[in-house]
């Protein structure tokens, strides 16, 4: 291995399970019950919650896999671009918020 | 004098060996009837979609015989049973005979279905110029089912696969179909749009996928349908090429592996169609016809319309490849769209 993030590497999602069998069978149990069935929400409104999800967290794997699930959902790209946006403004409004303890602390240090 | 030993290696089995599939599911794909015939009597076209599985373009030259449109409806005639004849290309309009063998089917209490691109009607015919603008009214008046591909419901997945331009065109095509009655309700006249992924990816559910169409092309074009068909694309020809040559055959082939749903392969088509080349030779769908993969009768005859026998047809073999794998992964692909 050469590199980090081998897409590779996205197949091999089930090792997890080495050294913990039980662990790792509750959580696909779960992933599989929150993200690949129709509740309250569809499947697709979930892969675009997923994709965006993906992107603020830069996870390259699941960038690769929620791309094709929005598509096999019937996603399109308009959406799937506008599910993106809504992690970027996200960020950027968290980031931005957090300037507030910045001026708390600001007002504190002056005099 | 060096002696040359020939070693014989034994093919290794596919990966994807469909059979084996049946077999560890103690399954068995015997046809059902012949109820549609489906002939693919042109492969010429005027559109060169990315994904076609014909290798269909202005360029092609094969078309079925006078011969052979009158041995079909010859069949048609002696075998009642036989009850839809199912037109393909190509686009099937291209074909110098294509409105009598319509006309004719019809005469015979036929059902017929027109795989209709949409675009021939603006394009026309690409060698000999003939205007195809006709083609709505003849449709009508003939009660044809028009089945008509459209990958999106937005311009960027139609013309990627399809070719630039041929979404708007598409748009008008429709526009055409929906002013002399198709898709308008109550009037009898049935045009089903066909969506199938553009890339190595599986179709969205058939209904959720019908409903996202009917409102946008409402909305967006004033435009209505009856049903929407989802298909699988299979990996073989120009798409097979694509995947080899952007690596992702073997990550495409795993996906259908994994997703064989017994029951939508209880529903493939071939159990109950037959498909017909160019040249009459018979066929167990327009898939294996493309892999030239002849169905076969008693002592492995080859099957032709030109000595029909509808009881050998019916009880032959089918013979099954890689590729089926295409109409069993998750909700079925056929034809008809979605099979389970």
């Amino acid at each position: 291995m050469s590199n980090y993030y081998e897409s590779e590497d996205l197949k091999k999602f089930g090792a997890i399970g080495e050294h913990a069998k039980g662990l790792a069978d509750d959580f696909f149990k779960y992933y599989g019950s929150v993200t690949g069935t129709d509740g309250a929400l569809t499947k697709r409104e979930k892969a675009l919650i997923a994709l965006a999800v993906s992107h603020a967290q830069k996870c390259p794997y699941c960038i690769d896999a929620y791309t094709t699930q929005c598509l096999e959902t019937g996603a399109n790209p308009e959406q799937m671009m506008e599910a993106v946006h809504v992690a970027a403004a996200m960020m950027a409004g968290i980031t931005l918020v957090h300037s507030v303890q910045m001026q708390n602390h600001l007002k504190k240090l002056v005099l | 004098m060096s002696a040359v030993i020939q070693l014989k290696v034994a093919p290794q089995p596919s990966r994807y060996d469909f059979e084996d599939q049946l077999r560890r599911r103690g399954m068995d794909l015997p046809p059902l009837a012949v109820d549609t015939l489906q002939v693919n009597i042109t492969k010429l076209c005027n559109q060169v979609c990315r994904h076609c599985h014909v290798d269909a373009s202005p360029a092609r030259t094969e078309m079925l015989s006078p011969e052979g449109v009158a041995k079909c409806l010859e069949i048609l005639e002696r075998h009642p049973q036989i009850r839809n004849l199912d037109l393909t290309g190509g686009a099937p309009e291209l074909h110098p005979q294509f409105d009598e063998f319509v006309e004719r089917a019809v005469a015979l209490g036929r059902h017929v279905m027109v795989r209709h691109n949409l675009t021939v009607q603006l394009d026309g015919h690409p060698v000999t110029k003939a205007s195809k603008e006709y083609l709505p009214a003849f449709f009508a008046r003939n009660r044809v089912e028009v089945i008509s591909s459209l990958p999106y419901y937005q311009a960027y997945f139609t013309d990627a696969q399809r070719g630039s331009g041929v979404f708007g065109k598409s748009m008008e095509a429709m526009k055409r179909l929906n002013a002399v009655g198709y898709g308008v309700e109550g009037s009898g006249l049935v045009l089903n749009l066909v969506y199938n992924p553009v890339g190595p990816y599986l179709p969205a559910p058939q209904a959720e996928l019908e409903a996202a169409y009917r409102r946008e092309l409402k909305d967006k074009f004033g435009l209505s349908f009856n049903g929407l068909y989802t298909m699988t694309n299979m990996p073989i020809n120009r798409f097979k090429l694509h995947l080899d040559k952007s690596g992702q055959y073997e990550a495409y082939m795993d996906k259908l592996l994994a997703a064989f749903n017994p029951a939508a392969a209880a529903g493939v088509m071939c159990r109950s169609l037959v498909s017909v080349g160019h040249d009459g030779r018979i066929y167990d769908c327009d898939f294996n016809q493309m892999l030239d993969l002849r169905a076969l009768g008693a002592g492995g005859k080859p099957l032709s319309i030109f000595d029909f026998d509808y009881d050998q047809v019916v009880k032959r073999a089918i013979r099954f490849d890689d590729h089926c794998l295409g109409c069993t992964a998750g909700a079925g692909s056929s034809c008809g769209g979605a099979t389970a």
